[in-house]
């Protein structure tokens, strides 16, 4: 007897568990739903017909309506019932309630006008992927360039911030030196001050060297950042210091020291930083915004919000448009996403 | 004399090494510092000057005095918009109750995790300009998404979003939650699978429920956490552009206008140099003191050690 109590009471916990597990699986599903409905539905509409998105109820798949050519005027085919049977048909003229239509069949039309009920006549749809809406978007604004744009400023804002960051984070955790923690503390001390505080007096200094609308203006307010120089400080602070004494003996330099010994050490940090920096300089828009005024200096993100100025209410371009965007980085991520997640959410708590 | 030239030789060495030494440190300090200095430290002091003045770039700038800070603390439409950054703020603990349900229930040992994290991580990568532009697209009152299924589900006048001044800023505010929430789910899960699992053990065995293991065990150890992810909220708060460029331009009837696009307007479209830099200024004293306050507050919760 009490065997089976304890039995029948581990099978009852058993399913209560799996009923958990199951409600919890169906919440993260319907969440995922969520999640990528958007999504889908921004590819959908991307490649729908323009007069197409404006259906009620909206439909996911795209598909056109198929016209058929007779005497050497097109029509659209319709779908209808005949004498109990479905047939497809060409509309010939519409009056109040009904339509003339004759019988489309094995590619040909039937020369014999019947008579329908005009409430009765559905679009005869196909399902068609219309890529053309991606090469009128690709067109219309030059994306190519926007893409060219964003990887040199990209690239160089990346690098330059990396490289002037580690070599500070070097001094600042290793060297001995006037000042350090005097201008350690300013750093520090500028860290929270807002973008919006020295973007005004930045914009009036580019414009004075007549950089405006140049790739300087662009890169080089983005060179240079104490939080960057801060985060790689402590992480080398926690790189133990017996390899490079030993270098130090064998009389290497310290820039030597610096290049062959801390920064392989420091590839993680270094890793974090990168996509942190890209991530941020690849979807920056205010300051690209503030600094370009010509089309061929745009980046992307900037480059995007001037097509929806131009498109406003074009939504298939307008979606062909953010796909091109898109695609790209959840591309990188996708095939990334282990060494993605962890960077973003290291520099995260580390910021 | 001679023990005395030993030393000043030696000495003069030590000065040597010293200044070498200084060298080799400001060499490796060059890059950035200059950097730090041009784009930072210049600019944070230019624009304390700039709020104090009147300026247009092209004529002779004008030293106001404070007359800049007067004209803001009587600007309805400055007071209006920071009202707008401030409710767009209570966006965060939503998002955060959203991103802390998902971190619960992924810290479940369950097959396909990682499926659902790359699926939840999928805005947070996208760029805002582009889910910006995506969601005014859903936001469309006639045809978009969002109002066809509300239609669907039987809600015969659902709101007009983005063209609504009642109904803007929940809009903008549900797309941070869409975008931000995976995110902060991951930020939760890594803190959650950081509590000692033997707190939750005790806690059973003085009878706890589940409730109260959530509510006196889970919640306060995530404080830190929670205090991360406010901090981070309300600073990007107080800096949201982006979206509102896209989504609204700042409307209707400027209910969605922020601050920093206030300061854009000012600085950029009519060149108000001045005014912008005192916005700025102010923008800057706000955040601080609530980064402070947060801290204070926070630290004496954060505080906390396992034995």
């Amino acid at each position: 007897m009490d065997y089976l109590d304890k039995s029948l009471s581990r099978k009852h916990k058993f399913n209560r568990f799996l009923q958990e597990k199951v409600l919890i699986l169906l919440i993260l599903v319907l969440g995922s739903v969520l999640m990528i409905a958007p999504f889908i539905w921004m590819l959908s509409t991307s490649l729908k017909e323009p007069g197409a998105v404006f259906t009620y109820p909206p439909e996911w798949i795209p598909a056109s309506h198929i016209t058929v050519t007779y005497q050497d005027t097109e029509y659209g085919l319709y779908k209808v019932m005949v004498n109990g049977k479905e047939e497809k048909v060409i509309k010939i003229k519409v009056f109040k309630n009904d339509a003339d239509v004759m019988i489309y069949r094995d590619g040909k039309v039937i020369e014999e006008v019947i008579k329908v009920p005009a409430n009765e006549l559905k679009e005869f749809k196909k399902i068609k992927f219309l890529w053309r809406n991606y090469i009128e978007a690709w067109n219309a604004v030059p994306f190519g360039r926007f893409f060219l744009n964003s990887i040199i400023v990209g690239l160089c804002i990346t690098f330059g911030q990396v490289f002037t960051s580690s070599l500070a984070a070097y001094a600042f955790a290793r060297l001995n030196f006037k000042l350090r923690d005097q201008i350690f503390l300013g750093y520090l001390g500028t860290m929270m001050i807002p973008g919006t505080v020295t973007m005004i007096p930045v914009f009036i200094l580019l414009k004075l060297m007549g950089w405006i609308d140049t790739y300087q203006a662009l890169i080089l307010p983005g060179m240079f950042s104490a939080y960057g120089t801060f985060m790689l400080r402590q992480f080398f602070l926690g790189i133990p210091k017996d390899l490079e004494e030993s270098a130090f003996i064998d009389g290497a330099s310290k820039f030597t020291i610096y290049l062959k010994i801390i920064l392989p050490l420091s590839k993680p940090a270094l890793a974090t930083l990168t996509t942190f920096v890209f991530m941020g300089s690849w979807n920056d828009f205010m300051w690209p915004l503030i600094v370009t005024n010509s089309m061929e200096m745009k980046t992307l993100p900037v480059g995007l919000a001037a097509f929806q100025g131009l498109y406003t209410t074009n939504w298939t371009l307008l979606m062909a448009a953010t796909v091109i965007v898109l695609i790209p980085v959840l591309m990188v991520y996708i095939f990334n996403q282990r060494y993605f997640v962890k960077g973003i959410v290291l520099s995260g708590l580390k910021g | 004399m001679a023990v005395i030239k030993l030393v000043q030789t030696r000495s003069k060495l030590y000065k040597m090494q010293f200044l070498k030494d200084n060298l080799t440190a400001y060499a490796f300090l060059g890059p950035n510092i200059l950097g730090f200095l041009t784009f930072t430290l210049l600019p944070v002091l230019a624009s304390l000057v700039l709020a104090f003045a009147e300026w247009d770039i092209l004529t002779a700038p004008k030293f106001v005095g404070f007359a800049n800070f007067w004209t803001l603390l009587q600007d309805k439409l400055f007071w209006k918009y920071f009202s707008n950054t401030i409710y767009f703020m209570l966006g965060i603990p939503v998002g955060m109750a959203v991103s802390l349900i998902l971190a619960l229930l992924m810290n479940n040992k369950l097959k396909g995790i990682v499926i659902f994290r790359t699926v939840y991580f999928l805005p947070v990568v996208s760029s805002m300009i582009a889910v910006a532009l995506l969601w005014r697209w859903i936001y469309n009152p006639d045809f978009g998404l969002l109002n066809s299924f509300l239609r669907w589900i039987g809600i015969i006048n659902p709101p007009q979003w983005l063209s609504s001044k009642i109904w803007a800023k929940p809009a903008i505010m549900i797309m941070w939650v869409w975008k931000g929430a995976g995110y902060n789910m991951l930020l939760y899960l890594a803190a959650l699978q950081g509590i000692p699992q033997q707190l939750y053990e005790a806690a059973s065995i003085d009878g706890a429920s589940a409730w109260q293991r959530f509510w006196h065990i889970t919640l306060p150890m995530l404080g830190p956490t929670n205090f991360f992810i406010v901090i981070m909220g309300i600073i990007g708060g107080f800096q949201t552009f982006g979206e509102i460029y896209v989504m609204t331009g700042g409307g209707p009837a400027g209910s969605t206008t922020t601050i920093v696009y206030y300061i854009y307007n000012n600085a950029f479209q009519w060149f108000k140099m001045g005014y912008a830099s005192s916005i700025a200024w102010f923008l800057f004293i706000i955040i601080f003191i609530a980064t402070l306050l947060q801290w204070k507050y926070a630290g004496q919760k954060v505080e906390y050690s396992v034995g």
